[in-house]
C-alpha cells in the first residue's frame, strides 16, 4: 500500500517538474461512460458542438440552486442558441433514488438541454466537482476556460457574455 | 521515488500532454455552549474547535490515471462518528482504460444496476464512504456489452483490513444494450437494455452466541451470502419502463436480529415524458434486504448494496423534518409525479408561463406471518417469519402529498410555493419502541419568492410553516438572502419552535450566513444555532444534534 502511495506521488512530483502552464486546465474532457434520459448509454467523449462554446451545468432534482439556475437559462435558452451556437449540457448526478425523476422534472420544466445521468458521480468526480451547482464552460476546441460553482440570480449574464466573447476569438482569464 | 525521474526526464515529450485535477474542502467550526439546547461543556468535552478537510488531487496521462485523498478529521465535527478522529490517505488509485479495458487497482466506487445488490460510493457531508480497495476490472468485448468485476474489501473508518476483519466482497456484473449489439435493432424505435448481477461477501464462519428470550443462543453464521439478480430497461419512444429485482441468501445479522430468513428486492419505475409533460410511477418492495460486509455492524458502514428511499427528497428546512429513510427489514411503496409545463403566452401559462408538480409516496409495513405457533415474528436463530411477494403489511410508515407551484411575475418577479401533508412513523423510522412517539401528522407551507432588483442583485424570500399537534408541535421559518453575482451572498434565517407544548423549549433557530464565490472557490461563514435532526442525502440518512456556533466552510476544485 505504501509502495503505491509512493508511486503516485512520484508521479505527481516528476509532472511538477515538468509542467506546463495549462497543465491544470481540461484540455480535454475525461472520458467517461453515463446515460441518456432514456437509460441509453452515453459517453462524455461524445458531449461535442461542431466547433461552437459548450456549457456543462451538475445539478440534481433536489437542488433547488441548480434548478433556479437552469429555469433562469431556460427563459434565455433559445435566444442564446440562436445568438452565439452554443449548446448546454445538464448533468443530473441524481441517484438511483431520484435519477427517474430526472426526466419529468426536465420535460415538465420545458427545458430543451441535453440531458445526461451519472447516477454513481462518475464524471462527477472526473471533473473534480464539490458542491452544486457547478458549471463549466467549454470553447470551441473543447477545452474547459472558465468554472464557476454556486448560483446567483444574474450569473447566466456573465456566463452568455463570456460565450460571445469566446466567439470573437477573445481569451477568458 | 528517484528512479522515476529518468523515466520522466526520457518521456518529457509524453508528459506534455499530462493534467493534474483536484479539489479540496474544509469545514471547521466553533462550538459555544448553550444551555438552552443542552449544549454544556461536558458534551463539547473541551473540543470546541473541530475540522473535517479533505483534498483529493488526480493526474492524467492519455489512458492512465492515477489519484489519492487526504482527509484530516481533527477531531471530526459534532454528529460525525468519533472513529473518524484522524488523518490519513484512506482512497488512493491508479487506473488504465482504452476503448476495450479498464483496469483500477486501489480504492474504486462502483455500482451495478439501480444498486439493490452492489453500490459503492461517498458522500461527504454525511461522513459516509464504503469504497472497495482491491481491483476492478470493466471489459467491453462488443458493441453493446460491458461487463464488470470487482474484488475487494470495504473502507471502515481508519480500521486497516487483516485476519478477515470484515468480508472480502466479489462481484461480477454483465450489461446488454441490444441496439447496439444488433444491427437490425439500430435504429429501431424500441430500445432495451438487459442486465444481470452476482455479488458475495465473505465473512470468516463463526459460531455467535446471541442472548434471545432470557436464553443464550449458540449460532453458526454463513460464511459466503450472496446477492444475485437481474434488470431491464425498455424504452419506446416517450414511455419508459425500468425493473430490477434481487434475491439473497441467508443473512443474519444484528440488523436482522439474526434471522435466516433469505431475501428479496423487486424495484420498478414507470414514466412517460414529453416536453411540457412528466409522469413517473414507482415501487419498491424490499424483504429482509440489508447487505453487510460485517454483519455485526448496525450503523451506516459497511454497506455493500443501496437501497434508497422512493420518496421526495426535500430541501427546504421544515419541509425536511421529518425525512423517511429505507427500512432494510422490510417495506412496500409506491410514489407517483406528474409535472406540467404551461408554455408562456398560453392560457394557463400567462405571459411567462407556469410549472406545476405533483407528487404522492407512500410507504408500508411488509405482510409478516409467524412460522408456526410456537416461533415469534422475527425470532432469533429461526428464518423469522413467512412473507408472501408482495404482501402489503397495516403499518404506515410514511406518507407524502405534495405539490409545488412556479410562477414567473413579469420579467422581476418569481416564486415558488409548496404545500405538503406528510405522515412519518417516529417510532419505525427512528428505531423507537412501538407506542414511544407515535405518528406525527404535519401539514407545512412555504412560499419562496425572488427578486431581480437590477441584473447582478437579488433578494430572496422563504416564508415556512409547520403545524402538528404531535411532536414538538409548530414551526414557522423565514429567510432572507441578499446574493451579488457572481461573488456574493448575505442570509439570515431564523426556525421558530413556537407551537411546542414546553414553553422553555419555544426556541429561535437563527443562522447568519455570507459568503463569497471566485470561479470554483467559495468561502462561507456562518454562526448560529442548529437544530437537532436527520439529515439525509439519497438513501442514507445521519443524525444531527443540537449545535450552537460558527462554521467556516472552504471549497475548491481546478
Amino acid at each position: 500500500m505504501k509502495i503505491f502511495q509512493i508511486l503516485i506521488l512520484s508521479f505527481f512530483i516528476t509532472s511538477f517538474t515538468f509542467a506546463q502552464e495549462n497543465v491544470f486546465t481540461f484540455n480535454k474532457l475525461p472520458s467517461v461512460k453515463m446515460k441518456t434520459m432514456k437509460g441509453l448509454p452515453f459517453s462524455s467523449d461524445s458531449i461535442v458542438n461542431n466547433g461552437k462554446p459548450i456549457i456543462i451545468s451538475f445539478w440534481a432534482t433536489w437542488c433547488k440552486p441548480c434548478i433556479r439556475e437552469l429555469t433562469a437559462i431556460s427563459d434565455v435558452y433559445d435566444e442564446w442558441v440562436e445568438d452565439t451556437g452554443v449548446k448546454l449540457y445538464a448533468v443530473a448526478v441524481d441517484d438511483s433514488r431520484s435519477m427517474t425523476l430526472v426526466a419529468p422534472l426536465v420535460n415538465g420544466k420545458g427545458w430543451e438541454y441535453t440531458v445526461l445521468l451519472d447516477p454513481n458521480s462518475d464524471f462527477k468526480r472526473a471533473m473534480k466537482v464539490g458542491p452544486i451547482p457547478h458549471t463549466f464552460l467549454l470553447d470551441g476546441k473543447g477545452k474547459v476556460v472558465y468554472q464557476h460553482t454556486s448560483f446567483a440570480e444574474g450569473d447566466e449574464l456573465s456566463l452568455i457574455d463570456m460565450v460571445r466573447r469566446l466567439n470573437r476569438g477573445e481569451e477568458i482569464k | 521515488m528517484l528512479f522515476m525521474f529518468p523515466v520522466a526526464a526520457r518521456s518529457q515529450d509524453i508528459l506534455k500532454g499530462s493534467e493534474i485535477h483536484g479539489n479540496f474542502q474544509a469545514d471547521a467550526s466553533y462550538y459555544l455552549t448553550d444551555p438552552k439546547t443542552g449544549i454544556n461543556d461536558s458534551t463539547l468535552a473541551g473540543k470546541l474547535i473541530r475540522m473535517n478537510g479533505f483534498t483529493e488531487v488526480g493526474y492524467t496521462l492519455g489512458n492512465f490515471t492515477a489519484g489519492l485523498r487526504f482527509e484530516a478529521y481533527l477531531p471530526p465535527l459534532v454528529g460525525y462518528d468519533e472513529k473518524y478522529n484522524g488523518v490519513g490517505a484512506p482512497y488512493w488509485y491508479v487506473n488504465y482504460k482504452n476503448d476495450f479495458i479498464d483496469i483500477t487497482a486501489g480504492n474504486f466506487y462502483e455500482q451495478f444496476g439501480y444498486g439493490m445488490m452492489f453500490r459503492t460510493y461517498q458522500e461527504w457531508t454525511l461522513g459516509f464512504d464504503n469504497s472497495l480497495r482491491g481491483l476492478r476490472i470493466k471489459v467491453m468485448p462488443y458493441k453493446g456489452i460491458t461487463l464488470k468485476g470487482v474484488y475487494g474489501v470495504q473502507r471502515y473508518y481508519w480500521e486497516p483490513y487483516k485476519d478477515y476483519n470484515r468480508g472480502i466482497v466479489k462481484g461480477f456484473d454483465a450489461d446488454f444494450y441490444l441496439n447496439d449489439m444488433f444491427n437490425a435493432l439500430n435504429d429501431g424505435k424500441v430500445k432495451l437494455t438487459l442486465g444481470g448481477t452476482f455479488v458475495s461477501d465473505y465473512q470468516e464462519g463463526e459460531t455467535k452466541d446471541i442472548p434471545s428470550g432470557g436464553k443464550i443462543l449458540e449460532l453458526t453464521m454463513p460464511q459466503n451470502v450472496a446477492n444475485y439478480g437481474g434488470r431491464f430497461n425498455l424504452n419506446i419512444g416517450d414511455f419508459n419502463w425500468f425493473s430490477e429485482y434481487a434475491h439473497k441468501i441467508n443473512d443474519p445479522s444484528a440488523l436482522n436480529n439474526y434471522i435466516y430468513k433469505e431475501g428479496d428486492g423487486l424495484f420498478t419505475n414507470f414514466s412517460y415524458s414529453r416536453t411540457g409533460l412528466g409522469f413517473s410511477l414507482m415501487s419498491k418492495w424490499i424483504d429482509n434486504m440489508s447487505y453487510k460486509s460485517d454483519r455485526s455492524v448496525t450503523n451506516n458502514m459497511l454497506s455493500i448494496n443501496y437501497l434508497p428511499a422512493i420518496t421526495k427528497e426535500h430541501s427546504y428546512a421544515l419541509a425536511s423534518m421529518y425525512p423517511y429513510s429505507t427500512q432494510p427489514n422490510g417495506e412496500v411503496g409506491i410514489s407517483g409525479t406528474v409535472t406540467l409545463h404551461f408554455k408562456k403566452n398560453s392560457p394557463l401559462g400567462g405571459k411567462t408561463g407556469l410549472s406545476i408538480a405533483w407528487n404522492f409516496s407512500q410507504v408500508n409495513s411488509i405482510k409478516r406471518t409467524p412460522l408456526n405457533d410456537t416461533t415469534y415474528i422475527g425470532q432469533t436463530g429461526t428464518d423469522g417469519y413467512a412473507s408472501t411477494f408482495y404482501g402489503v403489511g397495516d403499518e404506515v410508515y410514511y406518507q407524502d402529498a405534495n405539490i409545488e407551484v412556479s410562477k414567473k411575475f413579469g420579467k422581476k418577479w418569481k416564486g415558488i410555493f409548496t404545500y405538503l401533508y406528510q405522515t412519518y412513523n417516529k417510532d419505525v423510522i427512528e428505531s423507537h419502541a412501538p407506542g414511544e412517539y407515535g405518528t406525527i401528522y404535519s401539514q407545512i407551507g412555504i412560499a419562496d419568492i425572488t427578486w431581480n432588483i437590477t441584473k447582478k442583485h437579488s433578494l430572496r424570500w422563504e416564508v415556512q410553516g409547520l403545524w402538528t399537534k404531535q411532536d414538538k408541535g409548530n414551526w414557522v421559518a423565514g429567510l432572507v438572502e441578499f446574493t451579488i453575482s457572481p461573488a456574493w451572498f448575505f442570509s439570515v434565517m431564523d426556525q421558530y419552535n413556537y407551537g411546542n407544548d414546553i414553553a422553555s423549549q419555544r426556541l429561535n433557530y437563527y443562522l447568519v450566513s455570507a459568503g463569497y464565490t471566485n470561479h470554483a472557490t467559495r468561502i462561507a461563514l456562518s454562526y448560529g444555532r442548529q437544530r437537532e435532526g436527520i439529515i439525509c442525502v439519497g438513501g442514507v440518512c445521519r443524525y444531527v444534534p443540537a449545535t450552537n456556533g460558527m462554521t467556516l466552510t472552504v471549497t475548491t476544485s481546478f
